[in-house]
């Protein structure tokens, strides 16, 4: 190995193009760099247990977090009328398994405070005089006080009262009159895809994406920058090591690390959180494998451009954000104002994500996939190879 | 050696650091320009009022009570009719290119079971891949059906309905996501920001080798960290107020409580996840495995366990009780009590607490593992 370095040219400065530049592409030279690296990635134990811990504890976090399904509302009621019929509508919230009780109370402050307190989401009143009134024909009426902070959860939880007070109504009123509890239009909704609407079937997959971005953009990122911070870039420089050797030995093993960590991610998502895998492999490793490629790609272009690892992280930062939130991974991007549906459509993660979700969940092949993976493939050349240009540049 | 605390030199170092900081240019505009994008980012994008979702409808009854169901859809805004369907075999290929979120299918004789007072089923598809727009437009499928299905009982009957719930909406009147969304995120932004700058300000020490320069000087650790924690103390700070404005200025967020209890609450807050970079950092010497932990430790918790977007009671037990200990939780409640529900510290004492416990807390920890690490 060390042979094989000795016998390129020493470099030359005062001659201008020093003579390893002429050198062609050694596989053996890339190879030693490759296994340089890998070494020192590996080197830290720390580094190792943060390369595959994360991943598992994100994916878990996300398959069981991440869930905008409501249940177990927490309501606090205002019983003002003592009846058979108050009683019954708040345990007809209660058993529609929406609405947990974490507090009752007589006055109007009770209500306020719990909500002040944020001991309760949702307040329902029901006023002196609600059995009267429904038995009279004149109409109950029951108020409901929702937090607005959480905006998600509010919206769910105030349709869903809505919904169980205007059926309570009909079976307490129906309870007088004959008996026509099973009258009006129902509406029986069935779930594709998705049948138990499990949200961890949603994310889940999705969370690959998320990783084998972070992963391969911030330890490519880092890995030149650290040279260049420490001083060592220029060593490398001098050395018979060529750019393009230096550029895969730098970014092989990150290749490698989330490779690794998707066959990882893949393996928990299908085996502990049943996500059903419906399409074929092939798709998912091809889109993968040009994902990756964009994420490598962008960690060489910050790498290029940046001075310390700070500005290093900081730009990552900058790119990650703005690509995961415009990803649809969290957010519909159908629900997006149209100008940002626009902007991510530049958005490697937004395809990657729609081939994701489109073979686990649909099963989709590639007549529906072939426009992102498309995209996918020119995006992760073009910036791959910007990247390097733009490093010949700037290691010069 | 080390004589007691002196403020001078804990001014010095502290001198240094804003030079330090302020000389790279970059990661200056980035400490300031990262919040401010990703609060309008995220309040432009994020929403959760969804609107027009595509449907396609499946009409085998084709009369007036089938035809008004489906205005009833339309008429909603919640959703837009985009396809009408001629067989059921048709549904699929759409909600398998995702063409339509939902398909609604009316069978036949619809109009006549309504009218017989029997139970009348239709049938909604909605496309799961997405579980949650997916519960959000069945619920409002739901809503709709139920008072579609209450007018056509009363209309029949002419009487007043049974029960009506009147719902009002308090702290957040018309329920715009950006409310919700930017007390929220000052917690989130600030976090992650003040994790990233001081976890890279020791860790580059070590890889510079100058941490042994800093050791040899007499300057006491409790000084070498306050020092440090200073100049971005002021940057977290002006971020903080920053957002505030963005969000006054831009998303009309309301401010109902009392400014001096937000900002005592930022300051302990921000002292605290300051300090939790410096943890990071003296623990793992080397600013990109700093950069990793710090993104796991405080991004993801403070972006998911922090009852940010997702009810922490919602959440599987074992969760729950870590969210406990995820500092953004508590900073959140009092933020977005302050900012929208205009209350105290009577009412947010408990949180105030928690910020100031883990201002502290965090602060002594940082001290004691930098001591080790110089010894």
């Amino acid at each position: 190995m060390s042979g094989d370095r000795r016998t390129g040219a020493p470099a030359h400065r005062s001659t201008g193009e020093p003579a390893y530049r002429r050198t062609r592409f050694s596989f053996a030279r890339a190879f030693e760099m490759v296994r340089k690296e890998t070494r020192q990635l590996f080197r830290n134990p720390m580094m190792v247990r943060m390369m595959f811990g994360p991943p598992l504890i994100q994916l878990l976090v996300f398959g069981y977090a991440v869930n905008t399904d409501i249940r177990n509302t927490r309501t606090f009621i205002l019983d003002q009328d003592h009846t058979a019929a108050s009683r019954g509508l708040a345990d007809g919230l209660t058993a529609s398994g929406y609405f947990v009780v974490t507090g009752r109370g007589e006055r109007a402050a009770d209500v306020t405070r719990a909500l002040d307190h944020g001991d309760a989401t949702i307040g329902i009143v029901i006023p002196h005089g609600f059995a009267a009134d429904l038995a009279c024909g004149t109409g109950a009426r029951v108020q409901v006080l929702v937090d607005g902070t959480s905006a998600n959860s509010a919206n769910v939880a105030q349709g869903y009262v809505g919904l169980i007070v205007q059926r309570l109504g009909q079976q307490l009123g129906a309870a007088g009159e004959r008996g026509s509890g099973g009258a009006g239009v129902d509406l029986r909704a069935r779930a594709w895809f998705n049948p138990d609407l499990r949200s961890a079937v949603y994310n889940v997959p999705a969370v690959a994406g998320m990783i084998i971005m972070l992963m391969g953009l911030s330890l490519t990122a880092m890995a030149v920058v650290r040279e260049r911070e420490v001083g060592t870039l220029e060593q490398l420089m001098v050395s018979p090591l060529q750019p393009s050797e230096l550029i895969v030995g730098k970014t092989l093993p990150p290749v490698i690390v989330a490779t690794a960590d998707l066959v990882l991610v893949t393996t928990v998502a299908i085996f502990w959180f049943d996500v059903p895998l419906r399409g074929s492999i092939l798709i998912l490793a091809t889109g993968s494998l040009f994902f990756l490629l964009c994420a490598i790609g962008l960690g060489l272009l910050i790498s290029a451009l940046a001075n310390t690892q700070q500005e290093a992280f900081m730009s990552m930062f900058f790119f990650f954000m703005p690509m995961i939130i415009l990803s649809g991974f969290m957010f519909p991007v159908a629900n997006m104002p149209v100008a940002f549906q626009w902007v991510s459509l530049a958005n490697p993660v937004r395809h990657y994500l729609e081939v994701v979700r489109g073979v686990f969940l649909k099963g989709a092949g590639i007549e529906a996939l072939w426009k992102q993976m498309a995209v996918l493939a020119v995006m992760g050349t073009g910036l791959l190879w910007f990247a390097v240009l733009r490093f010949h540049k700037t290691s010069r | 050696m080390r004589s007691g605390l002196s403020f001078t030199r804990l001014l010095a170092v502290a001198r240094k650091e804003a030079i330090h900081f302020l000389r790279d240019r970059r990661s200056l505009g980035l400490a300031f320009g990262l919040p401010a994008a990703m609060v309008l980012a995220f309040g432009w994008i994020i929403s959760f009022d969804i609107r027009f979702i595509p449907m396609a409808v499946f009409d085998q009854d084709r009369t007036q009570a089938s035809r008004s169901l489906v205005d009833a859809f339309t008429a909603s805004s919640y959703f837009v009719v985009t396809d009408r369907l001629e067989r059921y075999g048709d549904a699929e290929p759409l909600l398998n290119r995702g063409a339509v979120r939902l398909v609604l299918v009316i069978p036949p004789r619809f109009q006549a079971r309504l009218s017989s007072g029997g139970p009348a089923p239709v049938q909604a598809l909605v496309d799961g891949g997405d579980a949650n727009t997916a519960i959000i437009a069945m619920t409002y499928a739901r809503g709709i059906v139920a008072a579609y299905s209450t007018r056509a009982l009363l209309g029949a009957r002419r009487v007043a309905p049974r029960v009506g719930a009147e719902t009002r909406i308090w702290y957040n009147e018309r329920l715009k996501s950006s409310h919700m969304i930017v007390p929220g995120l000052i917690a989130v932004v600030m976090m992650i920001i003040a994790a990233l700058l001081t976890s890279l300000t020791v860790a580059r020490e070590w890889d510079r080798g100058t941490m042994e320069q800093l050791a040899a000087t007499p300057v006491h650790p409790a000084e070498v960290i306050v020092g440090k924690l200073l100049p971005y103390l002021v940057v977290g700070l002006i971020d903080v107020l920053v957002i505030g404005f963005i969000g006054d200025a831009v998303f009309r967020v309301p401010f109902r409580g009392n400014f001096l209890f937000f900002i005592g609450a930022s300051f302990f807050f921000l002292i605290g996840s300051l300090s939790l970079g410096i943890l990071i950092s003296a623990a793992v010497r080397s600013q990109m495995l700093a950069v990793q932990v710090a993104m796991i430790s405080t991004f993801l918790p403070s972006l998911l366990l922090s009852g940010f977007m997702f009810d922490i009671a919602n959440m599987p037990k074992v969760l729950q009780a870590i969210s406990l200990v995820v500092p953004a939780r508590y900073f959140i409640t009092a933020v977005r009590g302050i900012m929208l529900k205009g209350v105290g510290p009577d009412v947010l004492w408990p949180h105030g607490l928690g910020m100031i416990l883990f201002g502290t807390v965090g602060l002594a920890l940082a001290v004691r593992a930098f001591r080790k690490e110089l010894r």
